[in-house]
Parts: C-alpha cells; sequence; structure tokens
C-alpha cells in the first residue's frame, strides 16, 4: 500500500466508526458538539499514533505469550501520559472529556490496529497507519458532532445561529445513537457508489 | 516474528515494559505537577473572584461543622466568605460557591459542579435572570425559597428541582455564615 | 434504603449502556441471540463486580496514601486484565461447557468499557445517595457495581429480545443491520430517559 493510501485509508474504507465500527464509546458520549468531537478525535490520534510506534518498535522482541499485557501496558502509559499533560495545559477539556480519556485505553482502536498492524509492518508505517486511521476516527467524530450540535443547541462550534436551545434530544443520550445509526446508513450509501 | 515464549523471556520483556513506562511515567508527573497545581489553584481563585468583592488578600481554606456535616469555605478577610455549598439537584448532587459579604448578604453565586438536565435545570449555570436575582440578597430579610415552597426566589421556568436546590445550597451556606458569626 | 436508591438509579436512570454510553460494542456484538446475550450478562456482572472491589481497595490502600494517584489508568486496567485471565483459567477447570459457549467473548471483557468505567467512576465521582453527596465506601461500590451489570443485563436482554423480532421483519435494505440497531437502541434511550429524577 502506497504512503498517501495508508493515510487516507481511514477516511473511507477502513473507517473506525462507519466500516469497523469500533471505538462506539467515546463516539456516542463525546459528540455532543463538533468540538468535543474534535478534541476527542485528537486525543485518541495522539495515544494511537505513538502507541503503534513504540509497538511496532518492540513487537519483535516481545513473546507471544505476554504480547497482550505488554501492548496493554504501552498503551496505558501513553494514556496516563494524555492525562497529566492535559490536566496540566488544558485542564477545561480535560473536564469535558472526563472519565473518556482514561478510557482510551480500551478504545478497540488502539489495541486494534497494535494487533492487526503495528506489529506486523514498519516503525514509519505504523506511524501513517496510525495518523490515517486517527485523522478518519477524527473526521467521523466531527462530523456526528456538528450533526447533533445544530440538531441539539442550535451552533456550530459555539457559533449559534439560532437563538434558545435545539431539540434538546440529540444532545442527550437517544440523539447519539439515532445519528449515528442515520449517518451509518449515509455513509454506506456514499461509500458504494 | 517475536521472541521464543520462554519464561525468561517473557519475564524480562514484561519488566523491561514496565521499568521503562514508570521512568516515563514518573518523569512527566515530576514535570506537570506543577502546572497541574496551578491549573487547579487558578480555577479556584476564579471561582472565589466571581463571587466575591474585589479583595487582596490571600483566601484562606477553613472548615466548619454546622449540624453534623462537614463545610469548606474560604475566608477573605476584609471582603467575606466563600462558602462550598450542595444540596440535591435533580439529575444528582448540585455543588456551589456561595459568596456572603461581611453584612450577612449573598454577593454572588456560582455552579462548581452539577448532573442536571440540559436545557432545563443545565440553565443553573447559563440564565442571567435567574443567576442575578441573589446577588445582593439578604437571607435575613427574604425567605431563600422557591415561590411555590412560600419563598421569593424566582425559578427556572420547568426547573423547579433544580431551582430549589440551588436556593437550599444557598441557604445552607447562609447557615454557615451565621454559625461562624454566631462563634465569633 | 439508601441501596434501593443506588440500585433504582444504576439500573433505571443511569443506565450503562442507555445512558452513560459504556459496553456499546459487545452490547451490540452479543446481543444478536437471547441465550448468549444472557450468558454473556452473566460474565460481565461477575467481571464488574470483582474488579471494582478490588480496584477500589487497591486505590484506597496502595494509590491515595502513596500519593501514586496518576498511576490509576495503569494499575486499574492490568487489574482487569488479570482477573479475566483468572476467571478464564478457573472457568476452563470448573465448567468446561460455559467456558465453550463464551468463547471469544471472555477475553474481550478486558476492553470492555463498562469494566474499567464502572472501576474509575467509583473512585472518582461524588455520589448523592441519602447522607448527602460524599465519595463511595466499599460497600456502596459494590452494590453500584452489581447493580450496574444488572442494568447492562437488562438492557442486552431486552434489546436481544427486539433484534430477533428485527431480523424477521421487513427492514430496508440500507438499513439492515448495525443502523436500524442503532436507532433502536436510541428510542430504548428515549424511553430510559423517562426514569431521570426518580431518585
Amino acid at each position: 500500500m502506497s504512503k498517501f493510501a495508508l493515510i487516507t485509508k481511514g477516511f473511507l474504507k477502513e473507517n473506525p466508526t462507519f466500516v469497523l465500527v469500533l471505538g462506539m464509546c467515546p463516539t456516542l458520549a463525546t459528540t455532543t458538539s463538533a468540538m468535543n468531537g474534535l478534541e476527542m478525535g485528537l486525543a485518541t490520534m495522539f495515544v494511537l499514533i505513538l502507541s503503534n510506534i513504540v509497538i511496532s518498535l518492540i513487537a519483535p522482541m516481545v513473546p507471544d505469550k505476554v504480547h497482550i499485557p505488554v501492548y496493554i501496558v504501552v498503551i496505558a502509559t501513553f494514556v496516563t501520559l494524555l492525562q497529566l499533560l492535559m490536566q496540566a495545559y488544558v485542564p477545561e477539556v480535560y473536564e469535558t472529556l472526563g472519565l473518556f480519556i482514561p478510557l482510551i485505553v480500551v478504545n478497540c482502536i488502539v489495541l486494534g490496529r497494535a494487533e492487526a498492524f503495528a506489529n506486523k509492518n514498519s516503525v514509519g508505517d505504523s506511524a501513517l497507519d496510525g495518523i490515517g486511521i486517527g485523522l478518519g476516527f477524527t473526521v467521523s467524530l466531527v462530523v456526528i458532532g456538528i450533526v447533533r450540535e445544530i440538531l441539539g443547541s442550535g451552533s456550530v462550534f459555539g457559533w449559534k445561529f439560532i437563538p434558545g436551545d435545539g431539540i434538546l434530544a440529540f444532545v442527550m443520550a437517544p440523539g447519539a445513537f439515532i445519528v449515528l445509526g442515520y449517518l451509518m446508513v449515509l455513509f454506506n450509501k456514499l461509500a458504494k457508489r | 516474528m517475536a521472541a521464543k515464549s520462554n519464561l525468561k523471556n517473557m519475564a524480562l520483556s514484561l519488566s523491561a515494559v514496565c521499568l521503562v513506562c514508570s521512568a516515563l511515567l514518573g518523569g512527566v508527573y515530576a514535570m506537570t505537577s506543577g502546572p497541574i497545581a496551578e491549573a487547579q489553584a487558578a480555577k479556584t481563585a476564579a471561582s472565589i473572584a466571581r463571587v466575591l468583592p474585589e479583595f487582596s488578600a490571600q483566601p484562606e481554606l477553613k472548615t466548619v461543622e454546622v449540624e453534623g456535616t462537614e463545610y469548606s469555605y474560604y475566608d477573605v478577610p476584609g471582603s467575606g466568605i466563600a462558602v462550598i455549598s450542595n444540596a440535591s439537584g435533580f439529575g444528582g448532587p448540585l455543588k456551589l460557591m456561595v459568596g456572603i459579604d461581611e453584612k450577612g448578604q449573598i454577593v454572588n453565586t456560582v455552579v462548581l459542579s452539577h448532573s442536571e438536565t440540559p436545557g432545563l435545570g443545565a440553565k443553573c449555570t447559563t440564565d442571567a435572570a435567574f443567576i442575578d436575582q441573589f446577588k445582593g440578597w439578604d437571607p435575613a430579610a427574604r425567605k431563600l425559597a422557591v415561590r411555590k415552597d412560600g419563598g421569593e426566589v424566582d425559578a427556572i421556568t420547568a426547573s423547579t428541582i433544580t431551582s430549589r436546590a440551588y436556593s437550599a445550597a444557598i441557604a445552607s451556606a447562609y447557615d454557615v455564615y451565621l454559625n461562624l458569626k454566631g462563634n465569633e | 434504603m439508601e441501596y434501593l436508591l443506588i440500585i433504582i438509579s444504576a439500573v433505571f436512570v443511569n443506565n450503562i449502556v442507555l445512558a452513560q454510553f459504556l459496553g456499546v460494542c459487545p452490547f451490540l456484538g452479543v446481543s444478536n441471540k437471547l441465550s448468549t446475550a444472557t450468558g454473556m450478562s452473566g460474565a460481565v456482572c461477575f467481571v464488574i463486580t470483582l474488579a471494582t472491589v478490588v480496584t477500589y481497595l487497591l486505590n484506597r490502600y496502595l494509590l491515595v496514601p502513596f500519593g501514586l494517584e496518576f498511576l490509576q489508568t495503569i494499575a486499574f486496567i492490568l487489574v482487569i486484565a488479570s482477573l479475566v485471565q483468572t476467571v478464564e483459567i478457573i472457568l476452563k477447570k470448573i465448567s468446561p461447557s460455559l467456558y465453550q459457549a463464551l468463547g471469544i467473548f471472555l477475553p474481550l471483557i478486558t476492553t470492555n468499557c463498562a469494566v474499567l468505567g464502572v472501576a474509575i467512576t467509583v473512585v472518582s465521582k461524588e455520589f448523592n445517595f441519602g447522607s448527602g453527596p460524599h465519595m463511595m465506601n466499599l460497600a456502596e461500590a459494590t452494590v453500584y457495581a452489581i447493580a450496574t451489570s444488572l442494568g447492562y443485563g437488562l438492557a442486552m436482554v431486552l434489546f436481544a429480545g427486539m433484534r430477533e423480532q428485527l431480523a424477521r421483519s421487513n427492514v430496508p435494505a440500507a438499513f439492515k443491520g448495525l443502523p436500524i440497531a442503532f436507532i433502536t437502541v436510541g428510542i430504548m434511550a428515549l424511553a430510559f430517559l423517562g426514569f431521570s429524577g426518580i431518585v
């Protein structure tokens, strides 16, 4: 696969949200607004790229029987690093995303890419894979976030275009599931063309 | 392509990874604990500044027990006290910081945390009309309860429970003030 | 009385899947047959309760006294991974048939956000049951964990029933499979929203 394809596959062919259907929990919980979706996507991409690089580096040296715990420790380390850096430099974002930052550890995307790609490919390719899937994830989150924000709060990235509230169900739990369902249908239709 | 899965290799790789990761984390923790503490302190200072009139003294964190419950408050000599008060809201605990000046009047209130419904109870953080009514409120003269309960607080539309909790939290803060004044 | 409030809150008001969005991936993957759904709920209940108790104690007696809270994420996930591994080994010995039935889903409980999610929530959020807002003690945490997994099981069983019905219905081709599943869960979540404010 060409280097360029490695990055762009995350958008369509191997879109983690609409095709691979991984990482659903943060997708549903943090897309209450476009900004939140963007922040969560970037945070996950940070961990994904770093863990892909490190795991691709150490994979040849790790015995098969302990590879899962080792990968988990590596991923958890980067998640904790992210937590500390966010608490220190962007505390409001840290508070908004709350529980879902430490939950990046069990985000199937991160461990999934480590198992499916990083431990079999070069460091460079693994990094690009991290960027590609990470970007695909971020873009999906932002799209879902934009839809929920427009319908639920009448704003886009915080810029309100109607006074008062929208249909509040969309920024709450039901809206997350319903919007995701409909966007999946749309995505499948577009991807088929 | 991975190394052989014998006991020595497994133990070695697991320990090596744990050691390196702990060292890395320890380092980053040491590096960030300063900024983290500063960020927390800045946030608290910002809240206190919002609920009390301008002050130059350093707020002191103290605790006091009133009727079996422990309250934390910030004592700002020359300005007043900022009490951290809780009440049961609609979706969970409602935590407020209430600024009471030395004359016993509410200066301002700010929500520290809440689990209220977006668009309804959550308006307690954004509805200026609701929040502003408490500025300059004298609890000795006017009852801190929603109009439905015989008080003078105008509740948020369709969010009586949240408004009740908000008023109750301020009332508890006032009890702390009275308790402290009584003990002077 | 307080424990009843915890149970009602965890099962209905703040249902782990329908309100807190935790445990969605296995929820969708396992719920297409009622029998696997019940088996999975049982396994998850056991792991969540055990994991919550162990991580609570670990946090209270090791992490907090030594100022090591920043290692919470790593410590908790390692506890969970080892617990699942241990449960697998024990289950293989005492009930090989159940072990076979659960198959791949047993090791996957490690990456179930519900387990780590509940463990972290119990040690970080202030709860408001009975005696005013406070951090949970061990007894409350255990009840919360059990109740949360009951809520998970309830949602899964309800949903499995609906999915079996959906499979027999005339769903437009584009919606078949996951999309209609998500929309259905969304409507379920809407129904559960009606429970808010009870406690």
